[in-house]
């Protein structure tokens, strides 16, 4: 047995998301490659090969792999597949375009989105929207699978050595051509990894008044996140969605300020280790899953949530 | 252009999911059911595209039990103009829905395929991107823009940085983010006209394909549940609970 895991990256760095999966996927058997397609990704390579986990790295480049287009990923994939016994990657936007592709020329029924690996062939993946948990074994010979980032930590990124082994480019695709990505940039931490996230609902009533939220989030180097009606009712935009449609985070601390609570946002959010629900309605579902709920009108609390903070002698960062 | 969108019969997604004390599945009966909320987004654009000009008919495609066939009926209510439901008895897992669909297309020889991006009941994301793979089609999957082009369409995608634009030439089969559109609802008399659209129903046995499960459903179970937390009176006893309790800041 052996696991091929397909790394993300932007041909610089490793994406953060592919260090979680790298913990899940030596889980399923400690003989863990890691294949990487891309562009002038020698820096990546070396990277990813530093990782202790890692056994080796197949390091695919060329000129077709500058942006990722999955037709041209799974060709790439496919070439490599007879080796292992299981193909894995990340369950985020990368892995959940990527591995059906591979899964269905392979005939093979994928098992999307685990959260724990029980044994190589069976899985713990939640459905429902996390509404409930589901045990299933695989019986394919093979098995493709995608790893929900957040239920696993990040592997260890220095003291390996794995061998880099050069491999040849497969075909590339005519149909499909990459134009632009629109990169949102920000000095804050990225929703899916940071320590702490504040988000803010449709009590916020304006996105002005999102800055109130803002404040509390430089002051805890936190970021901010939103319910799916602040983004529909154009207060924040949408990469900021935290809930079954938009991003799964599991932060230390989570701040809920003017959200109600609806089952498709505590799908995002409900596995942070503490949360906090600042809410003027006592009754919202939001209090059902906090650790700590205050019954407050927002825009007298948040103001008052920074005083505090700034009494504090130390704020953990 | 021709335009097949498959629609799924879900679990509404205002409901609370309640788990079966057997361990087998979660609660179906009396429940109240709906179209699989991107689906309606795929079945909007689709409309929209013909709406137009760009389009001369959708087709609305569902596989399930007797009862999926109300997901094309409503499809067939906001502007579908003919619907195909393919009969199971059993829940197919989505590499089996999309060997289906591959024969529909192959029958149909649609120049697009829509979808949902993903079904809120098993929470797959997988049945899209299987179909595109089977027919070795480009995908363009997360839409939330859509531009008809000469032979190719221009696709802006929802990936975790932000937005990304890719261009597919058709055919080519695209799931649809909620963002895609805002779904119309289906007026009185469309329901009343809907009525008389035809609805072809094939059984899934007929079209020769395995569909054969592949992954056993050992246990289904409630999540663990959040110990039961504090409400706290003030912002002060709430910032020293996060310091000296929970140790968080």
């Amino acid at each position: 047995m052996s696991v091929l895991l397909i790394a993300e990256h932007n041909n610089k760095e490793v994406k953060s998301f592919t260090l979680n999966a790298i913990t899940a996927a030596s889980q399923i058997d400690q003989d863990l490659h890691v294949l990487l397609i891309g562009h002038n990704a020698d820096d990546v390579a070396k990277s990813l090969s530093e990782v202790p986990l890692v056994k080796k790295v197949l390091h695919m480049d060329n000129e077709i792999y500058e942006n990722y287009i999955a037709e041209n990923y799974t060709s790439a994939i496919l070439k490599h597949a007879d080796k292992y016994s299981h193909i894995v990657c990340s369950a985020n936007t990368f892995g959940k375009n990527l591995m059906p592709r591979i899964a269905a020329l392979l005939d093979i029924s994928q098992v999307s989105d685990i959260i724990k690996v029980i044994s190589p062939d069976t899985f713990l993946r939640p459905i429902y929207a996390g509404n409930a948990f589901a045990t299933v074994k695989s019986n394919d010979d093979k098995k493709c699978i995608t790893i929900r980032p957040t239920s696993f930590e990040a592997a260890e990124t220095t003291g390996g050595s794995a061998e880099i082994e050069k491999v040849d480019a497969a075909d590339k695709t005519e149909n499909t051509k990459f134009v632009n990505r629109e990169e949102i940039k920000s000095d804050r931490p990225e929703l899916g990894t940071a320590r702490i996230v504040i988000s803010g609902g449709r009590g916020l009533q304006s996105g002005e008044n999102f800055k109130l939220i803002t404040d509390v989030a430089d002051k805890l180097n936190a970021a901010i996140g939103a319910s799916r009606a602040a983004v529909d009712a154009g207060y924040i935009t949408n990469e900021h969605q935290v809930g079954q449609t938009g991003k799964v985070v599991v932060p230390d601390l989570y701040i809920a300020v003017g959200i109600s609570g609806a089952i498709q946002h505590l799908a995002g959010m409900k596995e942070s280790k503490v949360i906090v629900a600042i809410n003027k309605d006592g009754e919202a579902p939001i209090f059902s899953v906090a650790d700590y709920g205050l019954e407050a009108d927002l825009f007298e609390a948040l103001p008052q949530f920074l005083e505090e903070l700034n009494k504090l002698n130390t704020i953990q960062k | 252009m021709k335009i097949l969108v498959a629609v799924k019969r879900v679990i509404d997604y205002n409901v609370q999911i309640r788990v079966k004390e057997d361990g087998s599945g979660v609660v179906t009966d009396n429940v109240k059911m709906s179209t699989n909320p991107p689906d309606d987004n795929a079945i909007e654009e689709a409309v929209k595209i013909k709406e137009a000009g760009k389009a001369s008919e959708i087709i609305a495609v569902t596989v399930g039990e007797e009862k999926a066939q109300e997901t094309v009926r409503k499809a067939l209510a906001v502007g579908a103009d003919r619907g195909i439901h393919i009969k199971v008895d059993s829940v197919l897992e989505p590499l089996a829905v999309s060997k289906i669909l591959k024969k529909i297309v192959e029958k149909e020889n649609p120049d697009l395929v829509f979808m949902g991006k993903q079904a809120i009941d098993d929470d797959c994301n997988q049945t899209g991107q299987m179909l595109a793979a089977h027919l070795n089609w480009p995908q363009a999957t997360f839409a939330s823009k859509i531009e008809v082009k000469e032979n190719s369409l221009e696709v802006t995608r929802e990936v975790d940085e932000g937005l990304e634009t890719i261009e597919v030439n058709t055919p080519a089969i695209v799931t649809c983010d909620l963002r895609l559109n805002e779904p119309r609802y289906a007026s009185l008399p469309n329901i009343m006209k809907a009525k008389k659209k035809p609805i072809e129903q094939i059984n899934a046995s007929d079209l020769g394909v395995d569909t054969n499960p592949r992954i056993e459903h050992i246990k289904i179970e409630e999540p663990p549940k959040r110990k039961a937390g504090i409400k706290v009176a003030s912002v002060e006893e709430l910032v020293q609970k996060l310091k000296n309790e929970a140790k968080v800041i």
